[in-house]
Formats: C-alpha cells, structure tokens, sequence
C-alpha cells in the first residue's frame, strides 16, 4: 500500500482533478427552491463556473456576479453586494439569494456577513429574501468544500426548532451526486413514508423539462421551509465517507444546536453502502425495508453472480472526488474490481484512510491511493502499472486516450456524453448501472480484440 | 413574456431599430447583480493567447481559473500541443498570505525545464497584484535563468472587461515581435491576425493566401508559434480579423515597423471573397495576385454552391437570433444568415463599441432588438418574442435557446466545426440546417405556441 500527498514539496499544478469552491456552493444554491447564487467578485469566475456546470447539466445556469470593478478592489466590495442584491430582488423575485466569495473578496478581506448585516438594517420594512453566505476562497478548498460548506451554511442560518411533525422527517443531506441520484434518493425516502429534507435538491432546478414559457428560476429545489425544518427533524443522514469525519458540516451542526442525531454514511454506492442507508431509514423510520428494494436488491445479486467472471481481478483507476471515489473504491471491491489506482484533487488528508476502510485488505497491497493530485500525476502513476479500466469524469479522456484503455464515465463533469445529469451512481439501482456498464466495456473490449468474432459470451 | 422587467440600469444597453433614435450604451462595466454572458480580463488574454502551441501558458493564482480554462477551446496545432495542457500555480492560503512570487518562480523552473517550450506566458489572475506579487521581475528572472522570453501577462480580472485582455495579451504578443530573424520573407506576405484556427480555420484560410502567391509569415494565434510571432515584423501587411482582439497589436506594429492594417471577415462568401479580394488589392504591383485570386473565388464558390442552394430551400424564411462576443462576427453573420435566406431579429454583442452599434443599426431591419451585454432573461425574451427559429451564440447561451425550443448554432470557440472560408460557409449552412430542420421542435412547448400562431398569421 502506497499513499502520496502532492504539496509536501511543492509542484505546480497540471491539469488539476478538482475545481474551485465557489463552483460547490453555485451548485448547492442551484438546488434551492427560487434561489439565486450570487459570486461576489469578479465577473470571470462566475461566468466560468457557469460555462463549465452548463457543458455538464445543459440547463440554463443563471449565477449572479457582484461585478468587482478595480475600484471595489480598493474600497471592497460593500456597495456591490448592495446593488446586487437590489438588482437579484428585482429581476428574480428570489426566495433565498446565496452568497458565496470567491478569492479575490477573500483576499480584501470584505466582511460579507456585516454587508448582509447592513443590508438587512436598510431595508427593515422588506420582506427580504433569505440571504445566506458562505465562504469559499479557493485557495483553501476545492469545489467539495465549497459544496459541503453551503449545505452547512443553509442550514445554520435557516434551521429553526420546529416542532416534530408527525410524519418523521429525516435530513439528507446526499453530498455532490447527479440529479438522478438525487430523484432515486427522492424516491426511496418516499417509499420509506419519511418526509425528507434533502439538501440540496437540483434534481428538478438542473435536470428539468423544455418550458412553455421562460423561468427567471427554474422550478424545483429544497423548499426554504425544508430548510427550516431541518432543526426538527428526527434524524439527520450525511453521505460522504470523508466527509464523515469532517468537524464542522450541516449535520454536526444541527446535532450540536437542536439534538437531530447524526448517522454519517458513504454515498450509498455499492451493496454495503446501500443497505447501511437502508438500515438506518428503517430504523428512522420504525418501517421495514419495502419489497421493492429487497427484490431490487436480489435482482443485483442475482446479477453479480452471473457476471462475476467478466470482473474479478480486473483492475481499474478511480479518479475524482474524494467521497465519491471512495464510493466507487468500496463497490468495486465487492464485485472483484481491484482498485489499484484511487486519486482524488481534494481529500483533505484522510482520502487514504477512508478509502482503505471500505476496500477489503486483500486488495490494499495492491492499491495506491494519491490525495491532493492532478492528471499529470496521476497519467505518470497509471504508466508505471498495470490497469484495465478507468472510472471517472470527462476530464480523465485525455490519459485514457493515450493509455488506450476505455473510461467509464461517472460524477462531474461529464463533458463529452449526453448523459451527465441521468448517470445513477446511488443504490441497488446505482450499484446495478455501474455494474451493467462496467461489465458490458469489459465484454467490448475483449469482443474488439478478438480475432474470432464471438457473438455471445 | 412581457413580465419579465428589464432592469433600469440596463435599458441604455437595449435598442428595438425604428422605435426611438438610436443611442447604445456599451463598453460599461457588467451591473452588479445582472447575469452577464461577459467574461473577464484573464479570458480576454487566454483566447487570444492559448492557440500558441509551442509555448508554456501558467496562469498564476488559485486552481479556479487554470481549471475552468483547461483544453476547452478546438483552436488546433499541427505541432506541438503544449498550449492544451492547463498549468496553476494552485495557489494556497500561506501564499496569499506570505505572497506566491517563489511558488511562480519555482513553477516556472519546473515546468521549462519538463516541457523546453519557446516562451512562457505567465497570467497575472485577480488576487495576484492584491497580495503583492511583483511578476514581472519573477519573469524577468527566469527569463535571464532559462534562455527564453517570460511574458507577463497583465490579466487581473476585474481590472476591465475581455477587450483589455485583448490588449494585455497584444503587450506580451508586441515584446516578441521583432525578436526574429526576417530571412527569407518576400515582398508579398502578410501575418494572418486574430484568426486562432478554431477546428483549423487558420488553414484553410492560410491555403487560400497561399494560392495567391501570398506568403503567410505568421499566424496569430492559430497553430501559433513563437519564432513566427518575432519575425512577424517582416511581413509586408497585417491582415486582421474580427472586431479588435488584435488591432491593439496591428496598431502597435503600425506605429513601431510601419506595417500596414486591414481588418477583414472570413466569415460568409462575401466577406471572404472581400478579405482575398483586399489583400490582392493591396499587393497590386503584383497584378497575377489578383488573377489568382479570382480563380481562386471562382473555384471555390462553385464547389460549395450546388449543396448550399438545396440548404437554402429549406431556411428560407426562418428566423434567427444573433448573441456573440465581438460585434464584427455579428456583421458577417447576418449577411451569411441573410444570405441562406433567414431574417435576422435579434442581435448583440459583449465587446461592442458605439460605432460597431451604430453599424448593427444600419445593417437591421426595422424591428430588430440590438442588445450589448445581455443577460438570459433579455435574451429569452426577445428570442420568444421575436419568434426566432435559431439563436447563434456561445455555450452559454445554449440552453436557454434549447429549453425554448429553438434550434441553436455555436458560434464560439468552444466549437470543433470550421466556419471560416469558402467551405466553412458550408459547415455553418450544415450545421444551421441541422439543428432548424430537426424534428424535435415539434415537441416544444414554447414553440408549439409559435407555430401555431405562424401559422395563423399564414391563414
Ligand atoms: S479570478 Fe479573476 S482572472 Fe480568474 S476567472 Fe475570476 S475574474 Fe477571471
Ligand atoms: S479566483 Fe478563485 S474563485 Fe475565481 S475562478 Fe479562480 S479559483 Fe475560482
């Protein structure tokens, strides 16, 4: 077992495995119900972050942009939050505006939370949208922080002590998946009768249908008002398996001010990660698993078993975000995949640990498991040794074009398929699609490299 | 559609042909708040400068920018690929804290040595001034170290719009310029300008100059290299397109070696055939560069006609939307669109100046919405309200067309397809038919109402 970290020494970066922060908290306020999220800095980086979720999600992506000019570099950016959030107000109509800096508000120093502050006291009589900030210079995380550090900031400004209703509800707080893991989990909440607050939910906002008229915000999202009830809610479940040892996140917040318990999970990729979230809505939730799931589930083993042959001892690389490789790594650990490669932009200094817990031991000797690393690293590490297989976003093309081995696309971005938006990664149904697509490349590739011309196998 | 408000501040920037006089109030700033398709300083210099292949681009700040601009745009090489790799200094908080002048000399040091490119351009991003870097004397540094020009490149962000990323990356451009030798250049040649070989424009366009018997010296930036770029003084005109992302450059070679400027579009029949035409012209002592020309045109506009007439039948009449970034694409698109048979409705533009507006004005019909810096709610607006068939833009704007229902054409640099030259005419008639003639229209909303009431009107 091998682990690396890039920034003991330092080089610079080429190709990077990660995105910046601001992009995280843009995506958790794209699924908020009529929200708008407002970058306060300079024009560019919002209209990247837009251009680049864009070639993912193909839906239009408003994000608002507090225009730094150079004088706001001088006198800071006070009067620019003002304007924008006049000019949010009026065009948009919003519900909740969420504001996330970006590097060079940071670096000023401009103090967000006393500008919100200000802004509030000037406008007592209003019925003002809920603002809610979050911090997010780039120079200190990657896009999973920024996304983690606005679900945690939605809820501290916004839960309240309400009282338990009397269908339960559970907090879901899912990490950064598709808008089709977003519907599953929609779906198995339902059917677990939970009334649920998932946060956030651009399941609707960023995978929605073609419009009659035109929507200054799409619709869907997590009601405010889910977000309220966040504080009420019988339990709180939050995916991630590095997350899972994060300080400070919505879930441990809401643990340490309104007693909501915690259950911190992985992304329930993979049979053991799934049945865990299944244990706990039941538990929450005092129901059974429903049948649908018991079968669905059957059906996947069923269909593990069938095809195992095609699996076992194949050996993939897994890159991209550090919760959802660790995901990954755990699945493919349970169907004979071996992860020899695990590598992530992020990780936060205990991508390794997290990822070593849920691949069985007998594969660790053969696993190296790097943090804190970009494509370079990665491409010069996958040359060294052997690998099948690649699994992760669009990014990784470049190496796998020039390893000529085939990648299976999965998480964001996905930039070069038709389907980012409806790729399941989540639950028997999830674990069932990547498997199917795992093991359906593997039968291609030897069907194109044999001579013969086999028809079935 | 009419609810949706257009912000006060913003109704300078919009103008509906025939309906008041004509007064645009472009080059501000974006309005906090709006969503601007605008981009910043640093993606100004990015376009202009990335196609250079042979060169080592870092951009200097946090992953954020470097990240989003990595290997999105088809502008190709025919050599080296540098230019599509994406390197940060990744800047972190003890740097913005204790500066991150080693970190780029460092980086620098790492990577000329990794990758031996001609010359390093070195991006200055937003923070980078703000906590006290001093790039230029890093680049100065490395330049004495390593033999080869460090190009700073001015770029902050938030110091201004694209047009003076425009500029900052002509600055470095002009410091390479006049650094080669000017061997072997003859009388008749020309440096291509602003043309960044965006699914191989820069070749097609190049072939044709080069069955004039006109040599092209350099390219800049498609399939760019830097020994190109130093001798590019020794070329006789500078041919430059589109509405200034080089002219800062041309103006600078004008006033320093003399050399002479066009400003020309490859863009649509008439325009290309007038960009050979003029540079013929202005070579006229050379009376068989002329000849050629015309047999060039002749040739060319015959091979590609018979298909372009079948594509004709089926747009004519319909309706299109224009949103690009420099207002001078916009003239030769309407022209091109015209000339396919299609109505032009809506057009604007993120860079334009006044006398680009009032051109646009002159070219319209009555009717036609002229916008600068617009925002999605305008352009969904006025796309539905105008009845538009296509809208032309970029990545951003895609959507908002799609989820309405209307046919699209990219028209930015993130698009594989040539659209300059004869055949790229071709390309962009095909992809316009492709996406207006496609069935799934019918399917639309938004669009159904359209339709029908077309059809009404048709009664
Ligand atoms: S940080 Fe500045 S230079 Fe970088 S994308 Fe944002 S606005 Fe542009
Ligand atoms: S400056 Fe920071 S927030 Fe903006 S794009 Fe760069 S990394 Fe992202």
């Amino acid at each position: 077992m091998k682990s690396a970290r890039k920034t003991e020494t330092y080089t610079a970066t080429q190709n990077a495995c990660n995105l910046c922060a601001p992009l995280g908290a843009a995506l958790v306020f794209k699924g908020i119900a009529n929200s708008v999220p407002l970058l306060h800095g300079s024009q560019g980086c919002s209209t990247y972050i837009r251009r680049y979720m864009i070639s993912h999600f193909k839906e239009p992506m408003d994000i608002a942009c507090s225009n730094f000019g150079e004088k706001t570099a001088i006198f800071g950016g006070g009067a620019n939050i003002k304007l924008a959030l006049d000019n949010i107000r009026r065009q948009y109509h919003p519900d909740l505006v969420g504001i996330a800096t970006t590097c060079l508000s940071e670096t000023i120093g401009d103090d967000v939370p006393m500008f919100i502050k200000a802004y509030r006291d000037a406008n007592p009589d209003e019925d003002l949208p809920a603002l809610v900030h979050v911090a997010t210079p780039s120079y200190q995380g990657t896009h999973m922080q920024g996304f983690h550090g606005a679900v945690r900031a939605l809820v501290e400004t916004l839960a309240e002590a309400t009282s338990r209703n009397e269908r339960p509800a559970v907090n879901l707080f899912p990490g950064m998946v598709s808008p089709a893991d977003l519907r599953h989990l929609k779906t198995i909440l339902a059917d677990f009768d939970l009334a649920g607050n998932l946060v956030p939910d651009y399941s609707d906002t960023l995978n929605g249908p073609l419009w009659t008229e035109y929507h200054r915000i799409p619709p869907g999202g997590t009601p405010v008002a889910a977000l309220r009830a966040t504080g009420g809610a019988a339990a709180s479940i939050e995916c991630g398996l590095v997350l899972a040892d994060e300080p400070k996140t919505a879930g441990t917040w809401l643990q340490e001010r309104f007693d909501v318990p915690l259950h911190r999970l992985g992304l329930p990729i993979g049979i053991g990660q799934s049945d865990r979230l299944f244990q706990v809505l039941s538990k929450i939730s005092g129901k059974p698993v429903p049948e649908k799931y018991t079968a669905r589930r059957g059906r996947l083993l069923d269909a593990l078993v069938d095809g195992h042959k095609h699996l076992n001892g194949v050996k993939v690389a897994l890159f991209g975000e550090e919760d959802l490789v660790a995901g990954l790594a755990g699945f493919c650990g349970e169907v004979g995949l071996v992860p020899v490669l695990c590598a992530t932009g992020g990780g936060k200094g205990r991508f390794a640990q997290a990822v070593h817990k849920v691949v069985p031991e007998r594969y660790h000797d053969q696993m190296q498991v790097m943090e804190d690393v970009d494509f370079v690293t990665i491409e010069k590490a996958l040359e060294a040794i052997d690998v099948d297989l690649l699994i992760g976003h669009s990014k990784g093309f470049t190496m796998s074009r020039r390893l000529q081995r085939p990648l299976i696309r999965v998480g964001f971005p996905v930039h070069d398929r038709v389907d980012g938006s409806r790729l399941l990664h989540v639950g028997y149904r999830g674990a069932q699609q990547l498997f199917d697509r795992i093991a359906n490349t593997v039968i291609e590739e030897k069907q194109k490299k044999n001579a013969v011309g086999y028809t079935y196998y | 559609m009419s609810s949706i408000p257009i912000l006060e501040a913003r109704q300078a920037q919009i103008h509906q042909k025939g309906t008041q006089p004509f007064e645009m109030d472009c080059g501000k700033h974006s309005l906090a708040g709006s969503v601007s398709q605008r981009a910043c300083v640093f993606c100004g210099s990015r376009v202009v400068l990335y196609p250079i292949a042979d060169a080592l681009h870092l951009i200097h700040g946090p992953i954020g920018c470097a990240a989003y601009t990595w290997d999105i745009r088809g502008a190709l090489s025919s050599g080296p690929e540098l230019h599509r790799m994406s390197f940060s200094t990744d800047l972190r908080e003890k740097d913005v804290i204790f500066g991150g002048e080693k970190k780029l000399a460092a980086a620098l040091g790492e990577l000329i040595d990794q990758y031996r490119p001609k010359a390093a351009f070195v991006y200055a991003t937003c923070i980078v001034g703000i906590i006290g870097d001093d790039v230029a004397a890093v680049c100065r540094k490395v330049e004495q170290e390593k033999g080869i020009p460090v190009l700073p490149v001015h770029s902050e962000g938030f110091k201004g719009t694209k047009k003076d990323g425009y500029k900052a990356a002509c600055d470095a451009l002009f410091k390479l310029v006049g650094t080669g030798s000017t061997a072997d250049i003859a009388p008749v040649s020309i440096n291509i300008l602003g043309e960044f070989n965006i699914g191989g424009e820069a070749w097609i366009i190049k072939k044709y100059y080069e069955q004039m018997g006109v040599q092209v010296v350099s390219i800049m930036t498609g399939d760019g290299r830097v020994d190109q770029v130093a001798r590019s003084h020794g070329a006789a005109l500078n041919v430059v397109q589109c509405s200034g992302a080089l002219t800062f450059l041309a103006e600078m070679m004008k006033a320093k070696y003399g050399t002479p400027y066009m400003r020309v579009s490859y863009f649509g029949i008439d325009d290309m055939a007038k960009a050979l035409y003029d540079v013929a012209e202005h070579f006229n002592a050379a009376p068989e560069v002329m000849a050629r020309t015309r047999a060039i045109v002749r040739r060319e506009v015959e091979t590609i006609m018979p298909e372009l007439n079948r594509i004709k039948c089926d747009l004519y009449g319909k309706r299109a939307a224009i949103y690009v970034g420099g207002a001078f694409k916009a003239f030769s698109l309407i022209k091109a669109l015209r000339y396919l048979g299609m109505t032009v409705v809506l057009v604007g533009s993120q860079t334009g100046n006044e006398s680009d507006y009032a051109t646009l004005q002159d070219m319209c019909d009555d009717g036609t919405v002229i916008l600068d810096d617009a925002n999605p709610l305008e352009l969904s607006k006025y796309i539905i309200e105008k009845k538009a068939d296509l809208f032309i833009g970029g990545v951003k704007e895609r959507p908002i067309a799609f989820k309405m229902g209307i046919g699209f054409c990219d028209h930015n640099h993130e698009r594989k397809i040539p659209l300059a030259g004869f055949e790229g005419m071709l390309h962009f008639a095909r992809e316009v038919h492709n996406s207006v003639t496609s069935p799934v229209w019918q399917f639309a909303p938004a669009r159904a109402a359209v339709l029908e009431s077309k059809k009404e009107v048709a009664r």
